[in-house]
This record gives C-alpha cells, sequence and structure tokens, in this order.
C-alpha cells in the first residue's frame, strides 16, 4: 500500500510538465559530466602531476616546463599551425568558386557533378590514406611518379622531404572535403534573394562586382561555418598522417603534429602527465579560437532566433 | 537572361576536370583491386593491367574465411548499427526537451551542448582512455560506443528540425490526454522521419568510419573493426596488400550504394548546422 502510493507520487513527479524537460535533457547531463567534465577535470589534474597509478604526486608546473620548450613539440604545434592555416586558405576560396560556378545559370548537369564531387567525403581517412599513400609510393611505377616522369620529373621519395609531404597532405585534405565545402557554399547560394542579382544586373553590374558585393557578403555566414570546422579539424589532424606514414612516425618528424605529439607522450611513451599538459594546451588553442570567433561573428549564438 | 552557349562549354569542361581528379584516385585502387598484391608491390599503384589476366580472385579471397576481414566487417557493422541507433534515439530525445520546453537552465544546458560540438574528441582521448580502462570497456565493443551514445551535433540538428514544427501539436496532444513521453513517441517521432534519415546516415558514417578511437580501445587482432584492421595491413609483408586493396574498395561499396539511393539525405546531413537559420 505505502509502497504503491509512493509510485504514484513519483511516477505524477516525472510525469509532470515541470520535470519532463530535464528527463528529456538527462541523456546529454549525464554523458556531459560523465565522458566531457570528468575527463577535462582529470586531464588538468594530470597535467600537474607525476602521474604513477596510486601513487601519484604534485609537481606543479613541472611538466609544462618540460614539454613547452621542447623542439619536437613545438615543431608540431607549428606543423597543425601551418596545416590548419594552409587548409583554411584553399578550403575556403577553392570550394566558394566552385559552388557559384556550378550555380551558374549557364551551367548544365548542376546534380550530376554535385554528387560526384561529393564521393570523396563517403571514403574513411583509412581507405583514402592507402590510396594517398600508394599513389604517391617512392616506386618507380607508382602513378605520381609516372605522371611526373612524363614532364622528365623524378622519380621522387614523396615522404622524405617537408614540400612533398605537405603536397600529399593538402591533396589528400582537398580531395576529401572540395565537395563537402561546396555544398555548404550551394545550400548557402539558395538562399540568396535572387531579386538582388536581378537589380544588379539592371544597375549594370559586371559578374565580378556581384560577385564581390553581393555574394562574398551574403555567404559570410556559410564562411563562419565552413572556417571553424576547418580550424578544429586542422588542429586536431593525426590520423591523415598516420596513415600516410603507416603510423606515427615521421623522418624528422615533418608529419608529427600535436594530436600525434599526444598519443606519442600518452599513448607510445606511456607519460601521461606530459601527454596532459599537451592536451591543456590543445584545449585552450581551442577555447581562445572559439572565444575570438565569438567576439567577431557571434557564430553560434546567433541561431537563437 | 541569354545563355551563353560558350561559357556553358567552358564551365562544364571545368566540372569535367574536376571530375576525373576525384575519380582518379578511387579508380586506380578499383584497377589494382583486379590483379594480385604481389604485383601492385613490385611496380606501385598505377594504370598498367593486363585485362587478359585481371579477375576477381582477390575478392573471392576476402570471403574465403582465411583471413580476418569478414571479422572485422561484422565487428563493424555490429558497432555502426548499436552506435548509431543508441546516438539517435539520445540525442532526438534531448533535442526534443531543448526545442519543446522552457526550463530553469535551459540555456546554460544549451551552452554546454554547443561547448562538446566545439572540442575535438581528440583533446580528451587519453582521459577517455582512462575511464573507459577504470569502466572495465577496455577491448570491447561497448568501450567503442559508450562515449558516443549522445551526440551534440545530432543534438543541434534535432533541436532545430522540431523548432520548425508547431507547438500546437504539443498542446492538443496533452488536451488528448497523452502523457509528456507519449507526446514524443505518439506525435514527434512520426514527425521526425526525415530528420533521422539525415542523422542516421550523417553518424553511420562517422562511425563506419571511425578510425583513431576504435583504434585506443581495441588491441585484439579478432575484435578491431574494418578501418583499423585495414590499416594494420599497410605494411606490405605476406599477402596483406591482397585483403588492404580489394577489402578497401569492399568498404566503400556499401555506402557508395546507400549514397546513390538516398542521396539527399547524405547532403542534408553533412551539410547539417551549417546554413539554416
Amino acid at each position: 500500500m505505502e509502497s504503491k502510493k509512493k509510485k504514484r507520487l513519483s511516477s505524477r513527479f516525472l510525469y509532470s510538465q515541470k520535470i519532463a524537460p530535464y528527463v528529456f535533457i538527462a541523456p546529454f547531463l549525464i554523458t556531459f559530466v560523465v565522458f566531457f567534465a570528468y575527463s577535462i577535470v582529470n586531464m588538468v589534474v594530470m597535467s600537474f602531476q607525476n602521474v604513477a597509478g596510486a601513487n601519484s604526486t604534485f609537481i606543479g608546473l613541472q611538466n609544462y616546463q618540460k614539454i613547452l620548450p621542447n623542439a619536437v613539440f613545438q615543431k608540431a604545434l607549428k606543423n597543425s599551425i601551418f596545416y590548419t592555416i594552409v587548409s583554411c586558405a584553399l578550403m575556403i576560396p577553392i570550394p566558394l568558386v566552385m559552388a557559384v560556378m556550378l550555380n551558374s545559370r549557364h551551367m548544365k548537369g548542376k546534380a550530376f557533378f554535385r554528387s560526384l564531387l561529393f564521393i570523396p567525403a563517403l571514403t574513411s581517412v583509412v581507405v583514402s590514406g592507402v590510396m594517398f599513400r600508394l599513389m604517391f609510393g617512392e616506386l618507380e611505377g607508382s602513378f605520381m611518379n609516372k605522371l611526373i616522369g612524363l614532364f622528365g620529373a623524378g622519380p621522387l621519395i614523396w615522404l622524405r622531404t617537408p614540400v612533398t609531404v605537405w603536397i600529399i597532405l593538402f591533396f589528400l585534405c582537398m580531395w576529401r572535403w572540395t565537395g563537402v565545402n561546396m555544398m555548404y557554399y550551394l545550400s548557402g547560394l539558395q538562399q540568396i534573394d535572387s531579386a538582388l542579382y536581378e537589380s544588379a544586373a539592371i544597375d549594370g553590374a559586371g559578374t565580378l562586382d556581384t560577385f564581390r558585393y553581393i555574394t562574398i557578403p551574403l555567404l559570410k555566414p556559410t564562411t563562419i561555418y565552413v572556417l571553424t570546422i576547418s580550424i578544429f579539424g586542422g588542429m586536431a589532424m593525426f590520423s591523415e598522417s598516420y596513415m600516410i606514414f603507416n603510423g606515427n612516425k615521421s623522418p624528422n618528424n615533418v608529419g608529427t603534429t600535436l594530436v600525434g605529439m599526444l598519443y606519442r607522450m600518452g599513448f607510445e611513451q606511456g607519460n601521461l602527465g606530459i601527454a596532459s599538459a599537451i592536451g591543456v594546451v590543445f584545449l585552450l588553442i581551442v577555447l581562445v579560437v572559439n572565444v575570438v570567433q565569438l567576439f567577431i561573428n557571434g557564430t553560434f549564438g546567433r541561431k537563437e532566433d | 537572361m541569354k545563355k551563353s552557349p560558350a561559357k556553358t562549354t567552358l564551365l562544364i569542361l571545368f566540372f569535367i576536370g574536376a571530375a576525373v581528379v576525384t575519380l582518379l584516385p578511387l579508380a586506380l585502387l578499383f584497377v589494382a583491386s583486379l590483379r594480385p598484391g604481389q604485383e601492385l608491390m613490385r611496380n606501385g599503384l598505377n594504370f598498367n593491367i593486363d585485362w587478359k589476366n585481371a579477375n576477381l580472385d582477390e575478392y573471392r579471397y576476402l570471403f574465403s574465411g582465411n583471413n580476418a576481414y569478414f571479422t572485422w566487417y561484422i565487428n563493424s557493422l555490429i558497432v555502426t548499427v548499436v552506435q548509431v541507433g543508441l546516438a539517435l534515439i539520445l540525442s532526438s530525445f534531448v533535442g526534443y526537451g531543448f526545442a519543446m520546453y522552457e526550463f530553469k537552465g535551459k540555456n546554460l544546458s544549451f551552452m554546454l551542448v554547443l561547448l562538446v560540438m566545439m572540442v575535438p574528441t581528440e583533446v580528451i582521448i587519453l582521459p577517455l582512455y582512462r575511464l573507459i580502462i577504470r569502466l572495465g570497456l577496455i577491448n570491447t565493443k561497448a568501450g567503442i560506443i559508450v562515449p558516443y551514445v549522445v551526440i551534440p551535433m545530432l543534438i543541434f540538428f534535432f533541436r532545430q528540425y522540431l523548432s520548425g514544427i508547431p507547438k500546437d501539436f504539443v498542446d492538443a496532444g496533452r488536451v488528448d490526454g497523452c502523457s509528456e513521453y507519449g507526446i514524443y513517441t505518439r506525435i514527434m517521432l512520426p514527425l521526425m522521419k526525415p530528420a533521422f534519415a539525415a542523422m542516421g546516415i550523417y553518424e553511420g558514417m562517422a562511425s563506419w568510419n571511425n578510425f583513431f578511437w576504435p583504434m585506443i580501445v581495441i588491441n585484439q587482432n579478432s575484435k578491431i573493426t574494418l578501418p583499423v584492421g585495414l590499416q594494420s595491413l599497410l605494411s606490405p609483408y605476406g599477402n596483406n596488400y591482397d585483403i588492404l586493396i580489394a577489402g578497401s574498395c569492399f568498404a566503400i561499396i556499401p555506402i557508395l550504394l546507400l549514397f546513390v539511393m538516398f542521396q539527399r539525405y547524405f547532403i542534408e546531413g553533412m551539410t547539417a548546422g551549417g546554413v539554416k537559420g
């Protein structure tokens, strides 16, 4: 009797309109606390420790003092930043121009080309990495060496020098994501009122003028979004390099990234304190980029309405 | 406005060029899958092929049961289906809560969703790994799945989608005596079908192609997923390349078929959260 009453009371409580929303968002709050918040706190704590199971001791800033001046860490950080900047410089203007070209009223077979250019996004980083590693193989008969052979160059050992490594990584990035970014811009273009272009044409504006004064400014929300995902994708780059080099190793660390360095310290060398310090540095970079973005654009906040 | 045939030709030529560059690596891989891996190892990946000797032996070898390929395939399939199922149900649940209710702490909670969305998983990969060990889930499929059962991106998308549905539906449900959860299951779920399709495909691809996290969680050959298995074949020993090339092709084929059938949902899913609003 008593328990039945209790049950009914608790189910009345769960079913009330006041409590329901909290039940709905509970799965998120639980996973947020268990996985995200816990991990972040754990990582920050470990970054100040000499981690050794139950015998972990606090050592203040020593992990940071060790890792920040480390030449390989600095190289990895530089590599990640360089990769991010160049991939943004490539992956915004090129897909933008291609989307405008595909959207042109002179173009035929739009849907066909749009779908076709999207196909690389379906492949995993592993499959595309296998393809690019073998295409740029050092054998004389591998595709890229044959291609440059037509112009009398090569054969090259692509994975040995920084310039050729970057060529492979940027080529891979462009191959996989141009179609997707173009798609973002195409859906952005759909939302521009065509009357704007008509009145611009009446005023005698040329193609370049309309592109510069109508298309680019009105696509700004799309550009901000693409820029945001490109920055975080770029800074988190690891798997591409791991596939190209068949492991977290590259001659003279040409392909070592920030995450690669974290992986090396934490998983390969078992130095959890230092790996956590790298994680904290990474987190700070992400947060700073976010705050800067918010100040400049109010990226996601504005979607509220 | 006039159409200019010259411009049309130039544009089409440009996009044919782009299409060739796009398809070229896939074509190379496919051609390579028709000949023995030994040849690839000796001569490199290229279009030279003796069509008379081309055959599907390597694909037959995948199915032969003499290697781990199909174990990996099944592992990936199980992980993908379970993870996507859970992620869709739970994330749509949360998205519904955010879209349909006003409650204390709503803005703060949503800020947290955006925060998680903004921080790449790679940042917390190490503490997450230690947590999975502590939970006893290391080396299990559950260990791969558990951190990905609620996806902020999906919450965001479902919330956005549901905010386009009038709240009158909810009020009508209440008048008819539905409970708050009954409204979700009986009225909202059927209305969300297109959103489920788009997000199912988005998350399905992410899960099927996921590499870094499964590589960290699993360290036993019979338990790894397909991408991790394929990566382990990159060293050209024995007949590794036989499985690697045909296996890579065979990993794309199901997705490619789905893409041809459900293009709209793929594109909607991939570009979700991008530009609307």
